[in-house]
């Protein structure tokens, strides 16, 4: 089963040649002559103002922790979609579908939650 | 030829399977890389046509060899790399963009047994493996650290709030792109690809594609996929006015050009994965037993479609603010899709599994 994986891993190599030997073609094709104003970061022209490592809003880290919480929700739905099939064809599919319910139902719970606290405005 | 085998240490047939396989990897990775040029041709053209333009057409007959002579142009541009960059990171972003972009390419199967030399090739797909849709998520989301990277690396504010705008949104589209898939995984029961599209093709009927029964599915990963490859009217990781081109202010020369690759294959890659869970993959309307040759053709004008379909959404919709695109992807996405998936679940479980697919 594992030789099923060589294809995956001889395109991996591929594309990442590819990727790589193009962005060194340009490096060697390409004109070089520096100057002091091509280097700056662009800022509409003017010169920058400050450093661009600022901090961000924290609604960014929300987001990803949200994230990760749907994520991993359905990364265990996936294993019950795989089933759904054959659990309703042996008769156990009502059983196995509101055990399924249930889970889902408690993360829209949090979903709820998240809503009403706020959590999904933007522009708050 | 089981003489080289010999010489090689392996038996002839190891040999034609490796052989089998550097092919097959070939054609379809510059296929799709075709794909991504001819895109930026046919995005132009299709642009100008909506606007009432002619469009790129002087290089070559009806324009068709730009794509070409902006393959060269790149090459020749200067490389600039902007003061106090990430140098590392900086180098590393497109590449981290495009690559997983590209490897997605591997699961989708393009038609049915290849039959070539009186011989069966099996599926024409790089890799016929049982986690497919897996996998597809697994890599395809890993090119949201390549957005990130750019935009950090670049040590500019535009390519600051262009990356962490991208990945935000990436992220936040997933979960609905996942679940809508999803649904159709537990009516096929498998999330191998190729499966999948084989139970929809084996009687030829166009009824039998899961559109018709995941009509909201479909619609949910159509949007889904305009807001993951960073689409109109979605691309708040590039748009114009407010970021001067977002992640890739900074980019130039073939650095820039490889992100696009990494973009165009990606819309590819959607597409294609449309195609081959709504669509019916290569089936050809009321004919169960086509050649594969024909096939191949019906998955090709399938994801032309869908591709058409990405540039004509490009000039009809206005683009979102970004709180909006927040707001649908969690509050309207999210829920609608829970709900398609736990009323799929809940007819399986009553009713039993569709009969005929």
């Amino acid at each position: 089963m594992v030789e099923s994986y060589l294809p995956v891993l001889i395109l991996f190599v591929m594309v990442v040649a590819f990727a790589f030997a193009n962005m060194a073609l340009s490096e060697l094709g390409g004109r070089k002559r520096k100057n002091v104003g091509k280097g700056e970061p662009y800022e509409c022209g003017m010169e920058p103002e400050g450093n661009a490592r600022l901090r961000l809003s924290i609604h960014f880290y929300l987001v990803a922790v949200l994230f990760i919480l749907f994520d991993v929700e359905s990364v265990f739905l996936v294993l019950w979609a795989v089933g759904a099939r054959s659990f309703a064809e042996t008769g156990v599919g009502v059983f196995v579908f509101a055990e399924i319910a249930a889970f889902v139902g408690l993360l829209a719970l949090a979903l709820a939650y998240v809503w009403r606290k706020g959590g999904l405005e933007w522009d708050r | 030829m089981n003489d080289i085998a010999a010489k090689l240490g392996m038996t002839g047939d190891q040999l034609e399977g490796l052989l089998a396989i550097l092919v097959r990897n070939t054609v379809i990775l510059i296929g799709v890389i075709n794909v991504a040029a001819v895109m930026t041709l046919v995005e132009r053209k299709v642009s100008a046509w909506m606007q009432y333009r002619h469009g790129p057409n002087r290089v070559g007959p009806w324009g068709l060899l730009q794509p070409l002579a902006d393959g060269v142009k790149f090459i020749f541009k200067e490389v600039v790399i902007p003061y106090g960059a990430n140098k590392p990171l900086y180098l590393l972003a497109p590449a981290m963009a495009a690559v997983p972009a590209m490897m997605t390419i591997a699961v989708i199967p393009f038609a049915n047994d290849v039959v070539l030399f009186g011989k069966n090739w099996g599926p024409l797909a790089i890799a016929d493996i049982d986690v497919g849709i897996l996998y597809l998520l697994a890599i395809g989301s890993m090119s949201v650290y390549g957005v990130i990277l750019a935009g950090w690396a670049s040590n500019s504010k535009y390519s600051l709030l262009g990356g962490l705008r991208a990945s935000a949104q990436m992220i936040s589209y997933e979960l609905s792109m996942i679940l809508a898939i999803l649904a159709v995984v537990a009516l096929a029961g498998s999330i191998n690809l190729k499966e999948i599209a084989a139970l929809q093709a084996s009687t030829g009927n166009p009824l039998d594609w899961f559109f018709f029964k995941q009509p909201l599915a479909c619609f949910l990963l159509l949007v889904a996929s305009f807001a993951e490859t960073n689409r109109h009217p979605f691309d708040f990781a590039e748009c114009e006015p407010e970021l001067v081109a977002g992640f890739n202010t900074e980019y130039s020369a073939m650095k820039w050009a490889i992100f696009f690759i990494g973009e165009y294959s990606a819309m590819a890659v959607m597409s294609a994965l449309s195609v081959v869970l709504f669509w019916g993959g290569w089936s050809v309307p009321f004919m169960p037993d086509a050649p594969w040759y024909l096939g191949f053709a019906a998955f090709l004008a399938k994801v032309s479609v869908y591709l058409f379909l990405f540039v004509w959404v490009r000039w009809t919709l206005p683009r979102f603010r970004f709180d909006q695109l927040m707001r649908i992807g969690w509050k309207v996405m999210l829920p609608l899709a829970l709900l398609n998936l736990l009323a799929t679940g809940a007819m399986l479980a009553l009713f039993g599994p569709p009969g005929a697919p």
